[in-house]
């Protein structure tokens, strides 16, 4: 348990403080459990904890109501210091209906709270869950502190004389009538919900039911008398500077309208509809004034190949998706391999194989982005640690692209793309500078021409007079970009691809290890698992032991120093939400016998299971 | 730059670009590598023949294709070229002409590029009205690959994957491109130089997708494809040359024509003893609907004459400039992008 209780009684007699409290909104998918756990964590955000969010939704649009496969949750957790997971185990869980309770209880904190809203415990939904007997009698809650809430009909009577509106309305009010109930409980404000509720409802009888649902919900938790405290949670300290809470794929946009901003170059996003990368379509189309041109494609394959036209006469080359259209874009990967230009593929990993698990968590396409290509096909692949680290990522996936002129792929998941963090915002000058310049110059010019450094060949674009040239999927020449048969040519080039991307390592930053630079075992993750490895291994560095992180931000290249600092460790983990695909690539490049701690569940690594793992390697 | 000067330039070797370029200036310095005989060399030298008529600067123009014999095409042209990956030509088009609506933008197909691997995005790049250049050689086989049956080769057709005949219906490109609703369909023929030309040029002319079917000669391997109807002898009988606002009349002396039936089928008559010209069809590129083209476009040897020509031309907005449209009216809405206040805005809260 992670909640620290300090019976420190201050002003308010009634009031506990904690540390850090993980709270999980479920109910069906139509119950609003996402706007109500998005609520909760601005508001948090905005009295100044520290917070992490994810939220875990169905497949399934509109599962049957009441089903099982149609719940949905949202999880946060905040604390007054600074914390990087959305936490393991819920210390708060609000059930709307049996099940929500059905499909979350197990995760619940032993002894924690349980606030249920009993009026959906009708015969039909107890069915509809699987449950034999009622839970809330026949004591299978026992080891909680369950509060029963008739939350339905407590807002029924709340906005009966309030407002007219049909009975359905004013149910549909009722998950902001629980948000204002855990709003006392936690005592948050109710200002920053207001706010956003009378911006959000244009229809006056709607925007005055929410409003005094949300009211009765606070009034009623502080008037009767079933909740016998309620809980503070101090603000964190937390680094001076301007805030705002942002989901991974909200970032990865933003990075990419920076980027172009940044390279002076129009941003052309190609796409095709796919869970969980949709939301970076859905916001870049919105940013039509900063000159982003976005295209929904017919398919994956096509918005591939737009990405390469566009790359090719000029732009940001952009595509994004999931695994499995990664795995359609891969021929033409190749032909952005072969005509070496700067496109960026963005891979919001899920659950696989195939169609796999849309809407749940994996980092299983790492060796796909490495070698799901035909011939030698290397790319540089980069990956964001944090749902707000993806901005900073975008931008250097962009960067590498246009300076090495090579296709990059940006591996994000479903983790990072929904979950949420607070982002300190960056000031103008923070940013990074990164030029591109076209080639010009007739003099001289052959389309394959390197710069000695990168080996980057020139970008000429069509439409620059005395530049006309032609590329293609066919083996080139060097420097004339010619057709060209010639098997020493093609050893030659296909060294010449390989040597590009390795020498991007010169332009990436060192790691850098998370605790003492030497000792018994070291741990290393890429992607979203950042959070969860760097916690585990804090707590186990609080206990004494010599165990040290450090996270890979850059998988292809690695970074130059990572085969010196796995000599100084006796002993390496690798924990990964796949079957051990970086632990593979460690082993053959390194030959470090590194062990693979893996979980392929479409779920996050939980604290306590890195803890443990490590543990053992520990003491082995 | 590690430039080898000891190559020389394809572009760019005369320091002042003529101010009325030729044919030649079209030409790679790319030996041509297509089969003796083969079709191809006709429509290549053809298209070089109209570019410098057409005004536009080599510089501006991009010709991308697929996989295939025709797809070599691009190399052969002194503009911008790109020779992409199978049946994508159109994708990696549309991402040319929507990034940079400036460029003349051309893409070289074959039949089973366009039609069997690359169906997709050609009815799609077809539907979006982008102001490019369709070209689809349609030689009725696979030659790259050495022989097999293609999407458009003929039922019962025996070739190397099918030694007991095609047992596919093939499709009809132009019904494709009219299903898909291009604004611009026409055909032509490898050989008919001036047709082919004329043919070129309107495409090039129309503000909007054009599709040109060419029926192109594989002498290798589906030699005298077409003779049936295009050879100098049959031709004026077996084929029809459509003209907007014409009566469709064809035949040596002039003294056939296409009719319709009250049943809406097509039937050939023969003009004569009280069948005149006012009956026929009179062809109307400009109808706002494509049943007329459609229907055109079904004709099929040997039962009616083959039709050439432009089946349909109207006018639609075009994809890159409805796009620009909306980036303009986002910027005049909300103003020039700016960055520091995308970055700072939604819900933000300072922390001292
Ligand atoms: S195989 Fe046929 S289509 Fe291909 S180049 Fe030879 S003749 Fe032309």
């Amino acid at each position: 348990m992670e909640s620290v209780t300090i019976l420190n009684n201050v002003e308010d007699t009634n009031i506990e403080e904690l540390e850090t409290v993980t709270i999980r909104f479920a109910g069906d998918s139509g119950d609003g459990m996402q706007l109500t756990g998005t609520q909760f964590s601005n508001t948090t955000a905005v009295v100044g904890n520290d917070i992490s969010t994810l939220p875990d939704y169905p497949a399934e649009i509109r599962a049957p109501a009441g089903s099982l496969p149609g719940v949905s949750g949202f999880q946060l957790k905040f604390s007054n210091h600074d914390i990087r997971t959305p936490g393991d185990e819920p210390n708060v869980l609000v059930a709307m209906n049996p099940a929500a309770l059905k499909v979350n209880l197990a995760d619940l904190e032993h002894g924690g709270i349980l606030i249920v809203n009993t009026d959906a415990f009708n015969e039909n939904n107890l069915k509809k869950a699987g449950y034999e007997t009622n839970p809330l009698e026949d004591g299978v809650l026992g080891g909680y502190r369950v509060f029963k809430l008739p939350i339905t009909t407590l807002n029924r009577a709340a906005l009966r004389d309030t407002v007219k509106l049909p009975p359905k309305e004013i149910d549909r009010c009722k998950n902001f009538w629980a948000l204002g109930m855990m709003y006392w409980l936690y005592d948050r404000p109710l200002e920053p919900t207001q706010q956003w509720i009378e911006t959000k409802f244009k229809k006056p009888e709607i925007q005055t039911a929410n409003l005094t649902a949300l009211k009765a919900g606070f009034a009623y938790a502080e008037a009767a008398e079933i909740f016998t405290t309620h809980y503070r949670v101090r603000r964190a300290a937390i680094a001076p500077g301007k805030y705002r809470n942002i989901t991974g794929n909200e970032a990865t946009a933003l990075g990419f309208v920076t980027a172009s901003v940044l390279a002076k170059r129009p941003l052309f996003y190609a796409s095709y509809p796919i869970t969980p990368a949709s939301e970076i379509l859905h916001e870049l189309s919105i940013h039509k004034n900063f000159g982003v041109k976005t295209f929904q494609a017919e398919d994956e394959i096509a918005a591939m190949c737009a990405a390469i036209g566009a790359a090719f006469t000029g732009s940001l080359g952009l595509t994004g998706t999931s695994g499995p259209g990664l795995a359609l874009k891969s021929e033409a990967i190749g032909l952005a391999v072969m005509t070496e230009l700067p496109v960026v593929i963005v891979d919001v990993q899920r659950g696989g194989p195939s169609t796999g698990l849309p809407t749940k968590t994996e980092q299983a396409d790492l060796l796909q982005a490495m070698f799901g290509r035909n011939g030698e096909c290397p790319v540089a692949i980069v990956a964001p640690a944090t749902p707000a680290e993806c901005f900073q990522m975008a931008v250097e996936a962009f960067r590498i692209a246009t300076k090495h002129m090579l296709p990059v792929i940006y591996l994000s998941d479903g983790y990072l793309a929904n979950g949420a963090e607070p982002w300190r915002l960056p000031a103008m000058d923070e940013l990074p500078k990164f030029a591109v310049e076209l080639t010009t110059n007739a003099e001289g010019f052959h389309p394959y021409n390197r710069d000695p450094e990168t080996l980057a060949r020139a970008w000429a674009v069509p439409g620059t007079p005395k530049l006309e040239h032609r590329i293609g999927g066919l083996e080139k020449e060097d420097t004339t970009g010619n057709v060209s048969y010639d098997p020493e040519n093609h050893m030659h080039m296909v060294l010449m691809r390989a040597e590009k991307v390795a020498r991007v390592a010169y332009d990436i930053p060192d790691l850098e290890v998370f605790g003492e630079p030497e000792g018994r075992l070291l741990v290393i993750g890429w992607g979203s698992t950042y959070g969860a490895i760097t916690s585990a291994v804090e707590e186990m560095q609080h206990r004494g032991k010599l165990i040290s992180s450090i996270h890979l931000r850059y998988l292809n290249p690695f970074p130059s120093n990572l085969g010196e600092i796995l000599g100084r460790f006796d002993r390496v983990l690798v924990p990964e939400l796949n079957l051990g695909q970086l632990a593979l690539l460690l082993r053959a490049r390194y030959l470090v016998p590194a062990v693979s701690f893996a979980k392929v569940k479409g779920k996050p690594f939980k604290i306590r299971e890195l803890t443990a793992k490590m543990n053992e390697l520990y003491e082995d | 730059m590690s430039a080898n000067a000891n190559i020389p330039t394809n572009g760019g070797s005369s320091p002042v670009p003529p101010v009325k370029l030729t044919r030649k200036d079209f030409v790679s310095d790319q030996e041509v590598r297509w089969c003796p005989g083969c079709g191809d060399y006709s429509i290549l030298a053809q298209i070089q023949k109209v570019m410098p008529e057409l005004g536009i600067k080599r510089e501006n123009t991009v010709f991308v294709s697929g996989i295939g014999c025709s797809s070599r095409f691009p190399y052969y042209m002194n503009t911008y070229g790109f020779h992409s990956i199978h049946g994508r030509a159109p994708a990696i088009a549309t991402g040319i002409k929507a990034s940079n609506p400036e460029l003349s933008v051309w893409v070289i197909t074959g039949d089973g590029d366009a039609l069997s691997i690359g169906g997709n995005h050609l009815i799609h790049t077809i539907r979006r009205n982008l102001d490019i250049n369709i070209i689809l050689f349609n030689n009725r086989i696979y030659g790259l690959t050495k022989g097999q049956y293609s999407p458009t080769s003929e039922f019962g057709k025996k070739t190397k994957s099918t030694p007991y005949g095609v047992i596919d219906y093939p499709l009809n490109p132009l019904s494709v491109a009219l299903a898909a609703e291009a604004t611009f369909v026409a055909r032509s023929v490898d050989t008919f130089t001036s047709h082919l030309q004329m043919t070129v040029e309107r495409a090039m002319h129309h503000k909007g997708v054009s599709f040109v079917e060419v029926y192109q000669n594989c002498n290798i391997f589906n030699d005298h494809a077409f003779e049936m109807f295009t050879e100098r002898g049959v031709r004026d009988d077996a084929m029809i040359e459509i003209e907007h606002g014409k009566p469709l009349v064809f035949g040596k002396e002039h003294n056939r024509g296409v009719r319709m039936r009250s049943d809406m089928h097509l039937e050939v008559v023969e003009l004569g003893n009280g069948v005149d010209e006012s009956g026929l069809i009179v062809h109307n590129e400009k109808a706002p609907d494509s049943y007329l083209a459609y229907m055109l476009a079904r004709m099929e040897s040997p039962d009616y004459p083959v039709p050439i020509g432009v089946f349909r031309d109207v006018t639609k907005a075009t994809y890159e400039d409805m796009l620009a449209g909306q980036i303009k009216t986002a910027t005049e809405k909300m103003g020039p992008g700016d960055l520091e206040k995308l970055i700072n805005s939604g819900d933000t809260w300072v922390i001292e």
